[in-house]
Protein backbone atom coordinates (compact mmCIF):
# COMPACT_ATOMS: atom_id res chain seq x y z
CA UNK A 1 0.00 0.00 0.00
CA UNK A 2 1.42 3.59 -0.59
CA UNK A 3 2.29 5.58 2.18
CA UNK A 4 1.83 8.92 3.09
CA UNK A 5 4.61 11.27 4.15
CA UNK A 6 3.99 13.56 7.19
CA UNK A 7 5.71 16.23 8.56
CA UNK A 8 4.61 17.80 11.76
CA UNK A 9 6.14 21.37 11.79
CA UNK A 10 6.30 23.49 14.91
CA UNK A 11 7.17 27.51 14.13
CA UNK A 12 10.54 26.28 16.28
CA UNK A 13 11.70 23.19 14.65
CA UNK A 14 10.43 20.42 12.69
CA UNK A 15 8.64 17.73 15.34
CA UNK A 16 8.42 14.51 13.59
CA UNK A 17 8.44 13.49 9.69
CA UNK A 18 8.06 9.95 8.39
CA UNK A 19 6.02 7.36 6.56
CA UNK A 20 2.49 7.05 8.12
CA UNK A 21 -0.83 5.06 7.14
CA UNK A 22 -3.06 7.62 8.28
CA UNK A 23 -3.78 10.76 9.74
CA UNK A 24 -6.84 11.75 11.60
CA UNK A 25 -7.57 15.27 13.20
CA UNK A 26 -10.30 17.68 13.49
CA UNK A 27 -10.63 20.50 11.23
CA UNK A 28 -12.84 23.76 12.01
CA UNK A 29 -15.10 21.83 9.98
CA UNK A 30 -15.08 18.04 11.68
CA UNK A 31 -13.19 15.18 12.22
CA UNK A 32 -11.02 14.48 9.06
CA UNK A 33 -8.53 11.39 8.11
CA UNK A 34 -6.31 11.44 5.42
CA UNK A 35 -5.27 8.40 3.48
CA UNK A 36 -2.78 7.98 0.46
CA UNK A 37 -4.23 9.49 -2.80
CA UNK A 38 -6.23 12.00 -0.55
CA UNK A 39 -7.33 15.07 -2.83
CA UNK A 40 -4.90 18.23 -2.35
CA UNK A 41 -6.72 20.28 1.04
CA UNK A 42 -5.99 23.53 2.93
CA UNK A 43 -7.82 23.26 5.94
CA UNK A 44 -7.42 24.91 9.79
CA UNK A 45 -7.25 22.96 12.56
CA UNK A 46 -9.49 23.55 15.74
CA UNK A 47 -7.81 25.56 18.89
CA UNK A 48 -6.24 22.35 20.97
CA UNK A 49 -6.73 19.62 18.38
CA UNK A 50 -5.04 16.36 18.30
CA UNK A 51 -2.87 14.71 15.53
CA UNK A 52 -3.04 11.37 15.31
CA UNK A 53 -0.46 9.70 12.84
CA UNK A 54 -0.90 5.88 12.41
CA UNK A 55 2.03 4.16 10.97
CA UNK A 56 3.90 0.81 11.72
CA UNK A 57 5.83 0.58 14.57
CA UNK A 58 3.09 2.79 17.20
CA UNK A 59 0.90 5.52 16.40
CA UNK A 60 2.28 9.24 16.76
CA UNK A 61 -0.24 11.41 18.42
CA UNK A 62 0.41 15.19 18.98
CA UNK A 63 -1.26 18.41 20.99
CA UNK A 64 -1.43 20.82 17.95
CA UNK A 65 -2.38 24.51 18.82
CA UNK A 66 -3.03 27.14 16.28
CA UNK A 67 -2.40 24.32 13.04
CA UNK A 68 -2.62 24.41 9.62
CA UNK A 69 -2.89 20.97 7.69
CA UNK A 70 -1.84 20.91 4.02
CA UNK A 71 -2.30 17.96 1.74
CA UNK A 72 -0.41 17.71 -1.68
CA UNK A 73 0.14 14.84 -3.81
CA UNK A 74 3.82 14.61 -2.00
CA UNK A 75 2.48 13.95 1.30
CA UNK A 76 0.91 15.86 4.55
CA UNK A 77 2.10 18.05 6.46
CA UNK A 78 1.18 19.75 9.45
CA UNK A 79 1.53 23.45 10.56
CA UNK A 80 1.42 24.04 13.98
CA UNK A 81 2.01 27.46 16.41
CA UNK A 82 2.77 24.91 19.32
CA UNK A 83 2.93 21.42 18.75
CA UNK A 84 3.84 17.90 21.46
CA UNK A 85 4.47 14.92 20.93
CA UNK A 86 2.12 12.90 23.80
CA UNK A 87 5.43 11.48 24.98
CA UNK A 88 6.77 14.85 25.41
CA UNK A 89 3.80 16.08 27.60
CA UNK A 90 3.68 15.97 31.38
CA UNK A 91 0.27 15.42 32.24
CA UNK A 92 0.41 16.44 35.73
CA UNK A 93 1.66 19.75 34.71
CA UNK A 94 -1.06 20.20 31.80
CA UNK A 95 -4.10 18.90 34.35
CA UNK A 96 -2.61 22.08 36.62
CA UNK A 97 -2.72 24.13 33.70
CA UNK A 98 -6.19 23.02 32.71
CA UNK A 99 -7.51 23.77 36.08
CA UNK A 100 -5.74 27.50 36.36
CA UNK A 101 -7.05 28.11 33.18
CA UNK A 102 -10.92 27.03 33.91
CA UNK A 103 -10.57 29.17 37.10
CA UNK A 104 -9.69 32.08 35.47
CA UNK A 105 -11.94 31.59 32.49
CA UNK A 106 -8.99 31.32 30.32
CA UNK A 107 -10.47 29.54 27.05
CA UNK A 108 -7.81 29.81 25.06
CA UNK A 109 -5.43 27.83 27.75
CA UNK A 110 -8.80 25.92 28.56
CA UNK A 111 -8.86 23.66 25.32
CA UNK A 112 -4.81 23.63 24.92
CA UNK A 113 -4.77 22.21 27.98
CA UNK A 114 -7.64 20.45 27.35
CA UNK A 115 -5.40 18.97 23.73
CA UNK A 116 -2.33 18.25 25.27
CA UNK A 117 -4.11 15.85 27.91
CA UNK A 118 -6.04 14.16 24.97
CA UNK A 119 -2.96 13.31 23.51
CA UNK A 120 -1.02 11.99 25.94
CA UNK A 121 -4.50 9.93 26.59
CA UNK A 122 -6.38 10.77 29.81
CA UNK A 123 -9.52 11.77 30.66
CA UNK A 124 -10.16 15.49 30.63
CA UNK B 1 58.69 48.49 46.89
CA UNK B 2 58.50 52.36 45.12
CA UNK B 3 55.23 54.01 44.74
CA UNK B 4 55.47 53.37 40.80
CA UNK B 5 55.85 49.93 41.07
CA UNK B 6 52.68 49.59 43.04
CA UNK B 7 50.30 51.36 40.66
CA UNK B 8 51.86 49.30 37.80
CA UNK B 9 51.11 45.91 39.64
CA UNK B 10 47.62 47.69 40.76
CA UNK B 11 46.57 48.75 37.03
CA UNK B 12 48.02 44.83 36.27
CA UNK B 13 45.65 43.38 38.41
CA UNK B 14 42.80 45.17 37.06
CA UNK B 15 43.19 44.48 33.83
CA UNK B 16 43.81 41.54 34.11
CA UNK B 17 40.43 41.12 35.55
CA UNK B 18 38.18 42.72 32.97
CA UNK B 19 40.43 40.23 30.69
CA UNK B 20 38.70 37.34 32.42
CA UNK B 21 35.48 38.30 31.93
CA UNK B 22 36.05 39.63 28.93
CA UNK B 23 37.43 36.01 27.92
CA UNK B 24 34.06 34.97 29.36
CA UNK B 25 31.56 37.21 27.54
CA UNK B 26 33.82 35.91 24.45
CA UNK B 27 33.40 32.00 25.12
CA UNK B 28 29.47 32.44 26.08
CA UNK B 29 28.60 34.63 22.99
CA UNK B 30 30.27 32.39 20.69
CA UNK B 31 28.40 29.10 22.54
CA UNK B 32 25.46 30.84 21.68
CA UNK B 33 26.39 31.83 18.37
CA UNK B 34 25.57 27.97 17.41
CA UNK B 35 22.31 27.84 19.45
CA UNK B 36 20.98 30.35 17.66
CA UNK B 37 21.62 29.65 14.52
CA UNK B 38 20.75 26.13 15.46
CA UNK B 39 17.18 27.96 15.98
CA UNK B 40 17.15 29.94 12.36
CA UNK B 41 17.92 26.48 11.02
CA UNK B 42 14.94 24.75 12.85
CA UNK B 43 12.69 27.35 12.03
CA UNK B 44 12.97 27.27 8.45
CA UNK B 45 10.88 23.88 7.69
CA UNK B 46 7.49 26.18 9.14
CA UNK B 47 9.16 29.52 7.07
CA UNK B 48 9.16 26.82 3.98
CA UNK B 49 5.47 25.55 3.98
CA UNK B 50 3.76 28.33 5.11
CA UNK B 51 4.85 29.92 2.39
CA UNK B 52 4.31 27.07 0.14
CA UNK B 53 0.71 26.81 1.59
CA UNK B 54 0.07 30.50 0.72
CA UNK B 55 1.12 30.70 -2.70
CA UNK B 56 -1.06 27.59 -3.55
CA UNK B 57 -3.88 29.56 -1.99
CA UNK B 58 -3.30 32.70 -3.53
CA UNK B 59 -2.35 30.48 -7.09
CA UNK B 60 -6.94 29.37 -6.56
CA UNK B 61 -7.73 32.21 -5.66
CA UNK B 62 -7.68 36.09 -5.84
CA UNK B 63 -5.97 37.51 -2.88
CA UNK B 64 -8.70 40.33 -1.79
CA UNK B 65 -7.69 40.85 2.11
CA UNK B 66 -6.82 43.64 3.95
CA UNK B 67 -3.21 42.99 4.99
CA UNK B 68 -2.50 42.44 0.85
CA UNK B 69 -3.89 45.62 -0.05
CA UNK B 70 -2.04 49.05 -0.46
CA UNK B 71 -3.65 51.52 1.30
CA UNK B 72 -4.12 54.73 -0.81
CA UNK B 73 -2.10 57.35 0.23
CA UNK B 74 -0.35 56.03 3.17
CA UNK B 75 0.90 59.02 5.57
CA UNK B 76 1.76 57.05 8.89
CA UNK B 77 4.53 53.86 8.54
CA UNK B 78 5.51 51.66 11.75
CA UNK B 79 8.98 51.08 11.82
CA UNK B 80 9.96 48.23 14.59
CA UNK B 81 13.51 48.54 15.44
CA UNK B 82 14.97 45.25 16.77
CA UNK B 83 17.59 45.75 18.95
CA UNK B 84 19.50 43.86 21.99
CA UNK B 85 19.01 43.50 26.09
CA UNK B 86 22.14 43.95 26.81
CA UNK B 87 25.76 45.93 25.51
CA UNK B 88 28.86 45.02 25.06
CA UNK B 89 28.44 44.15 21.50
CA UNK B 90 30.69 46.00 19.49
CA UNK B 91 28.88 48.34 16.53
CA UNK B 92 25.59 45.97 16.85
CA UNK B 93 23.32 48.15 18.08
CA UNK B 94 24.59 51.67 16.87
CA UNK B 95 24.54 50.45 13.18
CA UNK B 96 20.80 48.99 13.90
CA UNK B 97 19.51 52.42 14.87
CA UNK B 98 21.70 54.12 11.71
CA UNK B 99 19.85 52.12 9.65
CA UNK B 100 16.59 53.06 11.12
CA UNK B 101 17.63 56.48 10.74
CA UNK B 102 18.20 56.37 7.06
CA UNK B 103 15.10 54.58 7.11
CA UNK B 104 12.92 57.09 8.78
CA UNK B 105 14.30 59.85 6.29
CA UNK B 106 13.18 57.88 3.16
CA UNK B 107 9.97 57.53 4.68
CA UNK B 108 9.44 61.23 5.70
CA UNK B 109 11.06 62.32 1.86
CA UNK B 110 7.87 59.98 1.04
CA UNK B 111 5.73 61.92 3.29
CA UNK B 112 4.78 59.04 5.56
CA UNK B 113 5.28 59.81 9.55
CA UNK B 114 7.04 57.08 11.16
CA UNK B 115 6.04 55.28 13.94
CA UNK B 116 8.56 53.55 15.99
CA UNK B 117 8.41 50.21 18.16
CA UNK B 118 10.77 48.98 19.71
CA UNK B 119 12.46 45.91 20.28
CA UNK B 120 15.56 45.34 23.21
CA UNK B 121 16.58 47.63 26.12
CA UNK B 122 19.04 49.15 24.26
CA UNK B 123 16.42 51.02 21.80
CA UNK B 124 14.23 51.84 24.00
CA UNK B 125 17.00 53.50 26.04
CA UNK B 126 18.29 55.13 22.86
CA UNK B 127 14.38 56.87 21.70
CA UNK B 128 14.15 57.56 25.37
CA UNK B 129 17.27 59.79 25.57
CA UNK B 130 16.50 61.19 22.60
CA UNK B 131 12.89 62.41 23.41
CA UNK B 132 11.16 60.32 20.63
CA UNK B 133 7.99 59.10 21.76
CA UNK B 134 7.69 54.90 21.41
CA UNK B 135 4.28 54.04 20.13
CA UNK B 136 5.05 50.25 21.98
CA UNK B 137 8.16 48.28 23.42
CA UNK B 138 8.65 44.83 24.39
CA UNK B 139 12.45 44.01 25.97
CA UNK B 140 14.02 41.01 27.80
CA UNK B 141 14.09 38.37 25.33
CA UNK B 142 16.75 39.50 22.59
CA UNK B 143 19.24 36.82 22.80
CA UNK B 144 16.77 34.17 23.33
CA UNK B 145 13.57 34.87 21.43
CA UNK B 146 10.12 32.91 22.02
CA UNK B 147 7.76 32.91 19.34
CA UNK B 148 5.40 34.05 21.86
CA UNK B 149 7.21 37.08 21.83
CA UNK B 150 7.09 37.38 18.38
CA UNK B 151 3.65 36.80 18.21
CA UNK B 152 3.08 39.37 20.73
CA UNK B 153 4.57 42.35 18.96
CA UNK B 154 3.54 40.96 15.37
CA UNK B 155 -0.13 41.52 16.46
CA UNK B 156 0.41 44.60 18.51
CA UNK B 157 1.69 45.47 14.86
CA UNK B 158 -1.60 43.74 12.68
CA UNK B 159 -3.53 45.34 15.05
CA UNK B 160 -2.21 49.35 14.12
CA UNK B 161 -2.15 48.38 10.84
CA UNK B 162 -5.90 47.11 10.42
CA UNK B 163 -6.94 50.15 12.32
CA UNK B 164 -8.20 53.23 9.75
CA UNK B 165 -5.05 55.57 9.86
CA UNK B 166 -7.58 58.25 11.50
CA UNK B 167 -7.63 56.65 14.60
CA UNK B 168 -4.30 55.91 15.02
CA UNK B 169 -3.33 52.75 12.90
CA UNK B 170 -0.96 52.78 10.29
CA UNK B 171 -0.66 52.08 6.89
CA UNK B 172 2.68 50.38 6.34
CA UNK B 173 4.77 48.41 8.78
CA UNK B 174 8.84 48.44 8.31
CA UNK B 175 10.95 45.82 10.50
CA UNK B 176 14.79 46.89 11.11
CA UNK B 177 16.88 44.01 12.33
CA UNK B 178 20.55 42.83 12.10
CA UNK B 179 20.81 39.75 8.86
CA UNK B 180 23.65 37.40 10.14
CA UNK B 181 25.50 36.96 6.91
CA UNK B 182 28.79 34.99 8.56
CA UNK B 183 30.36 35.01 11.71
CA UNK B 184 32.08 38.12 10.53
CA UNK B 185 29.65 40.27 8.98
CA UNK B 186 25.98 41.11 9.95
CA UNK B 187 24.62 43.44 7.90
CA UNK B 188 21.46 46.31 9.59
CA UNK B 189 18.39 45.18 6.49
CA UNK B 190 15.06 47.70 6.72
CA UNK B 191 12.55 45.46 5.22
CA UNK B 192 8.70 46.18 4.41
CA UNK B 193 6.49 43.40 6.01
CA UNK B 194 2.94 44.85 5.33
CA UNK B 195 1.15 44.87 3.45
CA UNK B 196 2.70 41.75 2.18
CA UNK B 197 3.93 40.70 -0.92
CA UNK B 198 3.89 37.50 -0.93
CA UNK B 199 6.94 35.36 -2.21
CA UNK B 200 6.24 33.47 -4.24
CA UNK B 201 9.52 30.83 -4.08
CA UNK B 202 8.18 27.64 -6.21
CA UNK B 203 8.63 27.95 -9.86
CA UNK B 204 5.00 27.61 -11.37
CA UNK B 205 5.34 23.67 -12.43
CA UNK B 206 5.87 23.69 -16.26
CA UNK B 207 3.24 21.54 -17.51
CA UNK B 208 -0.38 22.59 -16.45
CA UNK B 209 -1.86 24.59 -12.83
CA UNK B 210 -0.62 23.71 -9.34
CA UNK B 211 -3.02 20.86 -8.51
CA UNK B 212 -6.59 21.93 -7.33
CA UNK B 213 -7.11 22.24 -3.69
CA UNK B 214 -10.11 21.62 -1.44
CA UNK B 215 -10.69 24.56 1.57
CA UNK B 216 -11.60 24.00 4.90
CA UNK B 217 -13.23 26.07 5.75
CA UNK B 218 -13.12 28.59 2.73
CA UNK B 219 -10.29 30.03 1.09
CA UNK B 220 -11.05 33.67 2.83
CA UNK B 221 -11.20 32.56 6.40
CA UNK B 222 -8.07 30.85 6.10
CA UNK B 223 -6.71 33.06 4.56
CA UNK B 224 -7.79 35.30 7.38
CA UNK B 225 -5.89 32.68 9.78
CA UNK B 226 -2.78 32.32 7.73
CA UNK B 227 -2.20 35.80 7.23
CA UNK B 228 -0.94 36.75 10.73
CA UNK B 229 0.25 33.48 11.11
CA UNK B 230 2.88 34.38 8.45
CA UNK B 231 3.32 37.97 9.52
CA UNK B 232 4.00 36.48 12.77
CA UNK B 233 6.80 34.35 11.40
CA UNK B 234 8.99 36.69 9.53
CA UNK B 235 9.12 38.69 12.91
CA UNK B 236 10.05 35.98 14.47
CA UNK B 237 13.00 34.78 11.89
CA UNK B 238 14.15 38.71 11.80
CA UNK B 239 14.32 38.26 16.01
CA UNK B 240 16.24 34.85 15.63
CA UNK B 241 18.44 36.68 12.51
CA UNK B 242 19.14 39.69 14.79
CA UNK B 243 19.50 36.94 18.15
CA UNK B 244 22.50 35.24 16.05
CA UNK B 245 23.91 38.53 14.90
CA UNK B 246 23.94 39.86 18.28
CA UNK B 247 25.93 36.92 19.75
CA UNK B 248 28.13 37.23 17.05
CA UNK B 249 28.89 40.84 17.09
CA UNK B 250 29.95 40.35 20.80
CA UNK B 251 32.01 37.60 20.55
CA UNK B 252 34.28 39.41 18.26
CA UNK B 253 33.69 42.84 20.62
CA UNK B 254 34.73 40.63 23.35
CA UNK B 255 37.43 39.16 21.33
CA UNK B 256 39.27 42.31 20.37
CA UNK B 257 38.55 43.84 24.25
CA UNK B 258 40.53 40.35 25.41
CA UNK B 259 43.48 41.09 22.70
CA UNK B 260 43.96 44.60 24.20
CA UNK B 261 43.74 43.51 27.59
CA UNK B 262 46.50 41.29 26.76
CA UNK B 263 48.18 43.77 24.87
CA UNK B 264 48.02 46.03 27.65
CA UNK B 265 49.26 43.40 30.43
CA UNK B 266 52.54 42.71 27.96
CA UNK B 267 53.23 46.99 28.02
CA UNK B 268 52.53 47.11 31.91
CA UNK B 269 54.43 44.42 32.62
CA UNK B 270 57.26 46.10 30.41
CA UNK B 271 56.95 49.09 32.45
CA UNK B 272 56.47 47.68 35.92
CA UNK B 273 59.76 45.49 35.06
CA UNK B 274 61.65 48.87 33.99
CA UNK B 275 60.36 50.15 36.94
CA UNK B 276 61.64 47.71 39.15
CA UNK B 277 65.21 47.61 37.52
CA UNK B 278 65.26 51.28 38.10
CA UNK B 279 64.57 51.17 41.82
CA UNK B 280 67.42 48.09 42.38
CA UNK B 281 69.77 50.30 40.79
CA UNK B 282 69.16 53.53 42.59
CA UNK B 283 69.22 51.26 45.28
CA UNK B 284 72.66 50.02 44.53
CA UNK B 285 73.72 53.35 44.04
CA UNK B 286 72.95 54.51 47.12
CA UNK B 287 74.93 51.60 48.80
CA UNK B 288 77.89 52.42 46.69
CA UNK B 289 77.91 55.90 46.99
CA UNK B 290 77.37 55.20 51.20
CA UNK B 291 80.07 52.98 51.20
CA UNK B 292 82.64 55.46 48.93
CA UNK B 293 81.30 58.15 51.71
CA UNK B 294 82.38 55.82 54.58
CA UNK B 295 85.47 54.56 53.04
CA UNK B 296 86.71 57.56 52.05
CA UNK B 297 85.94 59.55 55.78
CA UNK B 298 87.99 56.45 57.34
CA UNK B 299 90.48 57.07 55.54
CA UNK B 300 91.30 60.75 56.56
Amino acid sequence: MAELQVALVSVEREIWSGEAREVNTRTTEGELGILPGHTPLLGQLTAGATVRISRDGGDIVAAVHGGFLSVTDEGVTVLAEIAELSDDIDTARARTALERARSENDEDAESRAEARLAAAGEKV
Amino acid sequence: MGAQLRVYRRRMRSVQSTKKITRAMELIAASRIAKAQAAVRASQPYVREITKVISALASQSVIDHPLVSEKPNPSRAAVLVVSSDRGLAGGYNANAFKAAESLYSLLRGEKKEPVVYAIGRKAVGYYRFRGRTLEQEWTGFSEQPTYAAAKEAADALIEAFVKPTEEGGVDEIHIVYTEFVSALRQAPVANRILPLVVVDTEEEAPDGPLPLYEFEPGAESLLDALLPRYVETRVFAALLESAASESASRRRAMKAATDNAEELIKTLTRAANAARQAEITQEISEIVGGADALASSGSE
